[in-house]
């Protein structure tokens, strides 16, 4: 069976080491928080000037000064640090930050992501997104499988405007868990239940499957 | 040297339509409320706004914008105003998206005196229309410029007579870096308080940068999504 968002949050937080600084994107990235095994120290960085981002505040001890950059009141953790948004992009810039998780419109198979802008439609803007995916050392894109009309978000080429180019390493989906190789998506593993077929057929561009795919342990 | 005025009417005399502003903040944190308040009440347009953000609908920026006094964003996320939305997809607002990282730089760069830079961001997008692209170390960049302006308004949690700065928490994001890009640079400040109260090492930004600082009255320090446990 696909793997709700929680799920596809559950399997990202299996990359993550003790003693990484990890930058989460706004959507399913951000659930990877809840799912941080215990006793390992993550520090999660937030591109508006937080360094160590702790859980939501406790009811109506929400601080208007104190926010994620999805804009949601947030608190700080023990020994967290806050700083100007130029400090906050030469962390990223300079290749501090151990792993990047972010959401995607389209990602193709040479890693190239798609994830800001639907032409004449949404107009949001990039925000982080580019100096992010253009620096992180390790990025893992979080998404569906597919749109809301059944189409492949994983494609031969992207459709839409780029974010970057040949940047993303790893794709975990609500069907699989995929390595960007040189010649294409490279099967890792599956979702519990979850056959080959179904993940050949949900991916446009060009999938390897590679001996015995095992299920993914969540 | 006292740089306090009375309020924001003072503190944005000489502001002229066509001029360029920065404005701090990140979404609705950290922005220069009165000022703003002052800006819409003026009537000043055709405004260049440099900000990472575009306020939200009737609120910070998202006021200048309803009331049509802006003629150009130079932005990196403008995602909760429908408003911003509509008169960029109708063309009647110019708008520039920066990454964010880039417009950050570009601000800092612009109060430290240097004229451009190379950054890897937007290589290969959109973003690098027009741009210079030089490989570093095996990596492409473009070539970025720098940012000033007329104008830049910087809120901070405490100032002192001299306009050393304080801010509180993530209300910095891009005022320390504004604070030091504008020809005068004005600070509006929660608490203001006479030259020496302040303890030097945990000032932000240095009274050199700040032009003009004054005491804000009002704040709604609204917040764009209140989350708890």
């Amino acid at each position: 069976m696909a793997l709700d968002k929680n799920g596809i949050a559950k399997r990202i937080a299996q990359e993550l080491k003790d003693g990484y600084y990890v930058n989460l994107g706004i959507g399913i990235p951000t659930l990877v928080a809840n799912y941080i095994p215990e006793g390992m120290e993550v520090t999660l960085q937030s591109e508006n000037g937080l360094l160590g981002i702790g859980p939501f505040p406790e009811k109506g001890k929400a601080d208007p000064d104190l926010i994620n950059a999805g804009k949601q009141t947030v608190t700080a953790m023990k020994g967290a640090s806050f700083f100007d948004s130029a400090t906050s992009f030469a962390m990223i810039r300079g290749g501090h930050i151990d792993l990047t998780v972010l959401g995607a419109f389209e990602v193709s198979e040479n890693g190239d992501i798609a994830s800001w802008k639907i032409p004449g439609k949404l107009v949001k803007g990039m925000g982080g997104a580019m100096d992010l995916v253009a620096s992180a050392k390790n990025i893992i894109v979080a998404t569906t499988h597919t749109n809301r009309n059944g189409e492949s978000k994983l494609l031969k080429k992207c459709t839409l405007p780029l974010t970057g180019v040949a940047c993303v390493k790893r794709i975990v989906t609500d069907l699989a868990v995929m390595d960007v190789t040189e010649t294409g998506f490279k099967l890792i593993e599956r979702a519990p239940g979850v056959s080959i077929e179904d993940i050949k057929n949900a991916t446009e561009g060009n999938l390897i499957v590679e001996g015995k795919i095992p299920e993914m342990k969540l | 040297m006292n740089k306090v005025v009375k309020n924001a009417e003072e503190a944005i005399k000489g502001i002229k339509s066509g001029m360029t502003l920065m404005l701090g903040g990140f979404g609705l944190c950290g922005i220069p409320e009165n000022s703003l308040k002052a800006l819409a009440e003026s009537g000043i347009n055709d405004l260049i706004c440099i900000s990472n953000n575009a306020g939200i609908d009737n609120f910070g920026l998202g006021v200048l914008l309803r009331d049509h006094q802006l003629k150009k964003m130079i932005a990196s996320y403008v995602g909760e105003n429908k408003e911003f939305e509509r008169q960029f997809l109708s063309g009647e607002l110019e708008v520039e998206l920066n990454p964010q990282g880039t417009l950050a730089e570009r601000i800092r760069a612009g109060g430290a005196g240097i004229p451009a830079f190379f950054v890897p961001a937007g290589y290969g997008t959109e973003v690098a229309e027009d741009k210079e692209v030089r490989e570093f170390n095996g990596k492409m960049h473009l070539l970025e410029t720098a940012l000033t302006a007329d104008f830049a308004f910087v809120k901070a949690k405490y100032g002192d007579y001299s306009g050393n700065l304080i801010y509180s928490n993530t209300a910095n994001n891009f005022n320390n870096m504004m604070a030091t890009a504008g020809k005068i640079t004005v600070a509006e400040v929660e608490e203001l308080v006479p030259a020496g109260e302040l303890d030097p090492n945990q000032i932000h930004t240095p009274g050199i940068f700040v032009q003009r600082i004054f005491k804000g009255t009002n704040y709604e320090k609204r917040i764009e999504f209140e989350t708890t446990l």
